[in-house]
């Protein structure tokens, strides 16, 4: 972590960028939050470890409102989402100064609790250039060991890969984290008949509570105004009037992402109620792939989208 | 002092929930939230922090105010009826019982909002103290102390047992109908288990969180702290923060069409969402930092302004667990007195 | 800790309006109605004060706060002057005489009448829908002419046609005692030998002494220019009141989005004193 935050100060310095966006360090040693680092000294607090699961191309979006260039640490993953924006002109390239961090998968602190840890106060082991496998978590009722392959958000385990789509520079090296298969899942889902389906989706759709945290987190959904704002729509975009509107809400989102989700899987894990949303849009992913041959949204800025796209060998409605 | 074996609560429950409603944690899909209590029902009382608070038992995210017919210019307007039967909610934190009179300092102020007032009167709460505070955990910054009972009654797990004592009238009712299924207890196990809590509360990290630079009258030396800027930048301007947040209690008043009804709701708003404070005359509110802002002045410093220094949080660390972000009111407390 | 509550006599919620019926509608301007609402038996629907607001409901469409333009001292109705600006005031630009409207409220504090204002030399400065609440107060004044001192009406507005209440002015506000009456419009029409120019320059050029209490209300930047005259000519800020009533929502100081700092302009305002406002944080 010391050599990117190095490099960070070094970039800053020269005066190859004004800012930095990447993580600032938290309470609990796992709550690191994304912060824009306008000077160097505010990159005292700057950090890097596997609870910097925030995505940050989204606040790009931002940066590029502002004065000059803002170097951005984007891990492999990120650099789908990065792109995805650069394609559909919400970022400037020539506003960024990419560092592409190398990344042995995000943790996820809920899996970490789940084993029953509470009262963390401090976590060993989460750096993300370390090669070792071992959290070692300091808590008020005792100590706790786990491995760090064990703790890793549902999103590492079928990870897209270790390479970086774009990037100006890299730092660190990534590791293989896929232990599952990405769509299997989904193709459990697929097996259900349409009964226990809807059963399925109601139940967890059912504990939505309208926080907006899924759609304001993911980079795809980036309209300057959403639709479930406007109050001429007849759905407010804070309660459900009945209970068809959390699932309405739900489905158009998955709709509008369709073919523009890079499966980053911040919807899920920012999701407060721990609702696996990201199922929707990797049941999108799964069916253009299989309509269209294989596509990976954000995987460069050049190749059109098989939704967006026309062509005479496409996929006819009822002819699949 | 009652107490009851662990293994005879799904006798008590059974039991409650036959003369009346009865909510508590209950895990479903994988979250834990204030459920009706029934046979299938998968209880939690384990769990130190529901996801949501309970407060929509007596806030709902959504409820009808009234319904309305109109035909011909005549206008019809039927009132929503008020929740009437009793009901009880078990297991409720302190923090979140210290949240309910927060709001009760809202919507039991004049003019009294009916809805609320008929849910408070008609609920009967068992608080539960907490066995095992967390690291998010703030209460002790507010006084809150989470090994004391509060509400109708105080409850405690101790080993293998429940143990419970009623501090009103409601909770005396409680206890004689159900006095069936308990024995005496002793009272010196409940006073070690709360200096055992309390032993506890003091190593952890948030409960010696400082207000001293907060409350009444802060309005002209924080609002224009160039702080505010820095701070809400990570803010994803979602609402997770408020509808988690046991004392939040802004709300919209919105119109459903039910075919030739017109259904008057009330839903939970958020200070986060940029339309919040659309207005007749426009907005008052129209950057991220604005709102950002004025949750946390809300909190910390107008509505100590209005209830005689009482902050509207009490430190149940929701925010903190929860804000995808990983923004709360801690790091805005403590970046304040960074600067100071 | 709450005792057991046995009683259900619960009044009705005062989210839950009213039903009353427009009586009478008067074309005040091209884009400004008055509606005379009464309850469904006859009579009021509810005593108010002035300076206070009500919610106007069409179900199905939306609901609004007005001020409530006619003076407690009508013992028969309210009046509400409504400019045609948004989906509700579009609608109600479009009912009759008979329909039937929701109303809640009365909402707010009102105008110090009874107190600070008592024997008081008044001045009165209103541009075009702002002379709406203080309509209220200046008919209640008129009514009780006594109890005040001298008053004087400033109103201006962009043309003679968007003078609201006109006729009222002409005939019962010039005639009263010690009472004058200022109008001035935005630009020369043919129809027009008064006064022309903005509110602010006019207000500057009457030279009124400024140990007068005054009530402005306004578009808001009339309203600013309006302070800054009365500041120059040395009115001091705890003799000016204004009121804010198009910032609210819920009416009743619960729904936590009209405050300004720890201010409920719906139930702490609408009126406001402008030392009081000076005081507000910087947000509205």
């Amino acid at each position: 972590m010391q050599e990117l935050k190095n490099r960070i100060k070094q970039l800053m310095e020269e005066n190859v960028a004004q800012r930095a966006l990447g993580w600032k360090k938290g309470e609990f040693g796992y709550d690191a939050q994304a912060a824009f680092f306008e000077s160097t000294d505010e990159l005292d607090d700057f950090v890097y470890n596997g609870f910097c699961g925030a995505n940050l191309s989204k606040y790009m979006i931002e940066a590029c409102k502002k004065e000059g260039r803002t170097i951005i640490c984007l891990k492999p993953c990120d650099t789908y989402s990065f792109n995805q924006l650069l394609k559909e002109h919400r970022i400037q390239r020539e506003k960024a100064y990419i560092i592409g961090v190398g990344c042995k998968g995000t943790l996820d602190i809920s899996k970490i609790k789940a084993n029953g840890i509470e009262g963390i106060v401090d976590i060993e082991g989460a750096d993300m250039f370390s090669s070792e496998n071992l959290l070692k978590i300091k808590t008020v009722y005792g100590d706790h060991e786990l491995a760090y392959s064990d703790a890793l958000l549902e999103r590492c385990n079928c990870c897209k890969g270790k390479e970086h789509m774009i990037f100006d520079e890299i730092i660190g090296e990534s590791a293989d984290t896929v232990s599952a298969d990405r769509f299997e899942q989904i193709e459990k889902i697929e097996q259900l008949t349409s009964i226990e389906k809807f059963e399925f989706f109601r139940n967890e759709l059912s504990k939505c509570i309208r926080c907006n945290a899924c759609r304001n987190a993911c980079p795809a959904c980036n309209c300057r105004k959403c639709v479930f704002d406007s109050d001429k729509f007849d759905s407010a975009q804070k309660a459900n009037s009945d209970s068809f509107e959390e699932k309405m809400f739900h489905i158009i989102r998955a709709f509008h992402v369709a073919g523009r989700c890079t499966d980053c899987g911040e919807c899920s894990r920012v999701c407060p109620q721990n609702i696996p949303l990201h199922l929707f849009n990797r049941k999108f992913i799964k069916d253009i792939n299989m309509l269209y041959g294989d596509f990976s949204a954000g995987s460069n800025c050049e190749e059109n989208c098989p939704l967006t796209s026309y062509s005479f060998d496409d996929a006819e409605p009822g002819k699949i | 002092m009652k107490k009851i074996n662990l293994n005879k609560l799904k006798e008590l429950f059974a039991y409650i929930s036959e003369k009346s409603s009865l909510f508590l944690p209950i895990e479903s899909a994988n979250s834990i939230n204030f459920g009706m209590y029934d046979e299938k029902a998968k209880v939690r009382l384990d769990v130190l922090k529901t996801s949501k608070s309970p407060k929509d038992l007596f806030f709902p995210q959504s409820e009808t105010l009234y319904s309305c017919q109109s035909a011909k210019g005549k206008i019809s307007i039927e009132p929503q009826a008020l929740q009437n039967d009793e009901f009880v909610v078990f297991g409720m934190k302190n923090c979140d019982f210290a949240a309910l009179e927060i709001l009760d300092k809202v919507f039991l102020s004049e003019p009294v909002d009916t809805f609320y007032k008929a849910r408070r009167d008609n609920a009967t709460i068992v608080t539960l103290a907490c066995a095992r505070p967390s690291e998010s955990c703030f209460c002790k910054a507010y006084g809150i102390d989470c090994a004391q009972g509060a509400g109708d009654v105080s409850a405690w797990i101790i080993g293998e047992y429940f143990y419970w004592c009623a501090n009103t009238q409601k909770g005396v009712a409680l206890l004689e109908k159900t006095a069936h299924l308990f024995e005496d207890a002793d009272e010196a196990d409940v006073e070690s288990a709360k200096a055992q809590i309390r032993d506890i509360v003091a190593k952890m990290p948030l409960m010696s969180l400082d207000l001293k630079n907060w409350g009444k009258g802060k309005t002209a030396e924080k609002f224009d702290s160039p702080l505010w800027d820095e701070l809400y930048k990570p803010c994803l301007a979602c609402g997770t923060c408020t509808f988690v947040c046991p004392t939040c209690q802004c709300y919209d008043i919105k119109d459903y069409k039910a075919g030739e009804k017109v259904v008057r709701y009330r839903c939970w708003d958020s200070c986060m969402y940029s339309d919040f404070t659309m207005m007749a005359h426009g907005n008052n509110r129209t950057s991220q930092m604005q709102r950002f802002r004025q949750r946390f002045m809300h909190k910390l410093v107008y509505f100590p302004d209005n209830n005689d220094g009482v902050f509207s949080c009490t430190g149940c660390g929701r925010c903190v667990d929860k804000c995808p972000a990983s923004l709360n009111i801690v790091k805005v407390i403590k970046a304040f007195d960074k600067e100071a | 800790m709450s005792e057991c509550t046995c009683h259900k006599d619960y009044k009705l919620d005062t989210l839950v309006p009213q039903i009353g019926v427009i009586t009478d509608i008067t074309d005040e301007t091209p884009d400004v109605k008055t509606f005379k609402v009464q309850a469904l038996g006859g009579g009021k629907l509810f005593e108010h004060m002035p300076g206070q607001c009500a919610m106007l409901c069409v179900p199905g469409i939306s609901e609004a706060m007005f001020s409530i333009t006619s003076s407690p001292t009508n013992k028969e109705y309210q009046e509400f002057s409504i400019k045609k600006c948004g989906s509700l005031t579009n609608y109600l630009h479009e009912m009759n005489v008979g329909d039937q409207i929701a109303v809640r409220g009365p909402y707010g504090n009102h105008f110090p009448v009874e107190d600070e204002l008592l024997s008081k030399d008044l001045l009165f400065i209103a541009g075009g829908i702002g002379l709406a609440p203080l309509r209220s107060v200046i008919n209640y004044v008129l009514d009780n002419r006594e109890k005040y001192g001298k008053v004087d009406i400033l109103y201006g507005s962009r043309s003679k046609q968007d003078l609201v209440k006109l006729q009222e002015i002409e005939t019962v506000w010039k005639n009263a005692k010690d009472v004058d009456v200022h109008l001035t419009i935005d630009n020369p029409q043919d129809d027009w030998d008064g006064h022309v120019g903005f509110v602010p320059s006019y207000l500057e050029e009457l030279a009124f002494s400024n140990d007068r209490t005054v009530l402005v209300c306004g578009p808001p930047v009339m309203i600013k220019f309006v302070l800054q005259s009365l500041k120059k000519m040395g009115f001091s800020d705890d003799k000016i009141y204004t009121t804010f009533e198009l910032r609210m929502k819920c009416g009743i100081g619960k729904c936590g989005r009209c405050n300004i700092g720890s201010k409920y302009v719906c139930k702490d305002g609408p009126v406001f004193r402008n030392d009081e406002i000076e005081e507000l944080p910087n947000e509205y």
